[in-house]
């Protein structure tokens, strides 16, 4: 629902008299805009996918990742402004790391999100910054504190949910009606990966973006993918990237003909 | 600094208070028992006699506590709330592991302005019963026994010789007992009566002994090996 907010939208402390913050609306649409960014979870293993449109065919494929790592067990991935995202995905290095050093255990993934989100909300407060342009999605999990895989989305009002599966981007609503098709309690680590690829070659819109990179992390809590990874965030980079790429992109493509 | 007996003289200011003592905890089968003897100084004034030295800083996790009596209160204070805020914002309580962190950590980053010696033991449902020593200096060491305290330095030998792992709580009771009272014995600064908890995740329980009931190792052999 768009409106104008004139006169009250100039400032980040200023409320509507209809109870709204325009600022942070605004912020929602620098997100609404950009490249779409998914998480998926089941049981065993948390998965984030990322369209990341190409803006220049001079830039080196496979490098510039968007999806950051939290300590071992936590990843980050933004849809909006990059460098908003950036500098979130710092603080939240920071918070990890502020952790460990006062309790000697890695913080839960909720600790971190209720952190995080508290961080984007301050944000809010004053006139004299702006909010964060991002919606981040943090998907982590934990063997040792019994609580299993995490997801989390933080909007830049700081309001966040945990989730089964979330999006956010020029997609999120093509994402959302793929994401609630699955089973999540059944998938194995290696279809959520493969379910999240695939949705992201589907909410691409050919027409009217240019070309994009796919970009997929992950944390698998079993041994499913490799006794090595189990527990630790993954980034999937080089043959086996290009591989789950191959793979959903057919599989989009088979979907969308059998819907013609 | 004087290191004779462990404890930093200096340390204390006029007229602060200063628990000499015998402290001690160990690792049974089943949880953890912690034991301390009672006496409080001021210089050679028993400012104290009948001290307890054993404090609860969480449900399941309790400490015992030697070196000024004030510095020890203080830090076991705020660990408590430490601990409470931790329970609040993290939505479940803090383990054994973590609670002997943060005291590390306080007794570290203040190190200069303390004279704290900790045993922080307890039972938790993750790792059941833990026994952490954080001596002077804010180190942190995780143990199945461990002992501090001026008079602890008496009963290092009797420790070494009699300690088992998985003891029953009973042979614990015994064992500890034993130790606590050789040091109050030799220990100008230790003495009273001699303290105990026993936690093992399904309740707390405090004992207490005193004059009959603390072995004279004198009259009788103490426990065999």
């Amino acid at each position: 629902m768009t409106s104008i907010g004139t006169g009250y939208d100039l400032s980040n402390s200023t409320f509507s008299p209809d109870g709204r913050v325009f600022q942070v609306e605004y912020a929602g649409k620098a997100v609404e805009n950009a490249g779409t960014t998914i998480g998926l979870r089941t049981p065993t293993c948390v998965v984030i996918a990322l369209e990341k449109l190409i803006t220049s065919k001079l830039l080196v494929p496979g490098k510039n990742s968007r999806i950051g790592t939290v300590d071992r067990h936590a990843g980050v991935a933004s849809s909006g402004l990059v460098p908003d995202g950036k500098h979130l995905l710092g603080r939240a290095r920071d918070e990890a790391a502020n952790w460990r050093k006062t309790y000697k255990i890695p913080i839960g993934v909720h600790a971190l999100a209720d952190r995080m989100a508290s961080y984007v909300q301050a944000y809010t407060l004053y006139s004299s910054v702006r909010p964060f342009g991002v919606s981040a999605i943090v998907g982590g999990g934990s063997l040792d504190d019994g609580e299993g895989t995490k997801l989390y989305m933080i909007e830049p009002s700081g309001a966040y949910y945990g989730y089964r599966g979330c999006s956010a981007g020029k997609g999120r609503q093509l994402a959302k009606n793929e994401l609630e098709k699955l089973d999540f309690d059944r998938l194995t680590a290696k279809e959520a990966i493969a379910h999240a690829a695939r949705i992201i070659h589907t909410i691409h819109d050919e027409a009217k973006d240019k070309e994009f990179e796919l970009e997929l992390g992950y944390i698998c809590l079993d041994d499913e993918m490799g006794e090595d990874k189990k527990g630790i965030w993954q980034t999937m980079s080089g043959d086996e990237l290009a591989r789950i790429d191959t793979e959903a992109r057919e599989a989009a493509e088979a979907a969308d003909e059998m819907e013609e | 600094m004087d290191h004779s007996l462990g404890i930093d003289w200096k340390a204390l200011k006029k007229g602060e208070v200063s628990m000499g003592t015998t402290i001690a905890a160990v690792k049974y089968d089943g949880g953890v028992l912690l034991a301390a003897d009672s006496r409080t100084t001021t210089g050679a004034y028993i400012a104290n006699r009948v001290t307890d030295k054993l404090t609860q800083i969480y449900d399941n996790i309790w400490c015992c506590r030697s070196g000024s009596a004030a510095d020890t209160q203080a830090v076991a204070d705020i660990l408590h709330y430490y601990l409470q805020m931790y329970e609040a914002q993290n939505g479940a309580p803090p383990t054994v592991r973590v609670a002997a962190n943060l005291a590390a950590e306080m007794c570290y980053s203040n190190k200069d302005n303390l004279s704290a010696g900790l045993i922080v033991a307890g039972w938790d449902a993750k790792s059941g019963g833990e026994v952490y020593s954080i001596p002077l200096g804010g180190s942190i060491h995780k143990q199945d026994i461990a002992i501090g305290g001026s008079g602890s330095t008496y009963i290092y030998g009797y420790v070494d010789t009699n300690f088992r792992k998985d003891m029953t709580r009973e042979e614990a009771i015994d064992f500890l007992k034993h130790a606590i009272a050789l040091a109050m014995e030799r220990d100008g600064s230790s003495g009273g009566v001699i303290r105990m908890a026993a936690i093992d995740g399904k309740s707390i329980d405090r004992y207490f002994f005193a004059d009959a009931d603390i072995p004279a190792a004198w009259n009788a052999p103490a426990s065999a090996t």
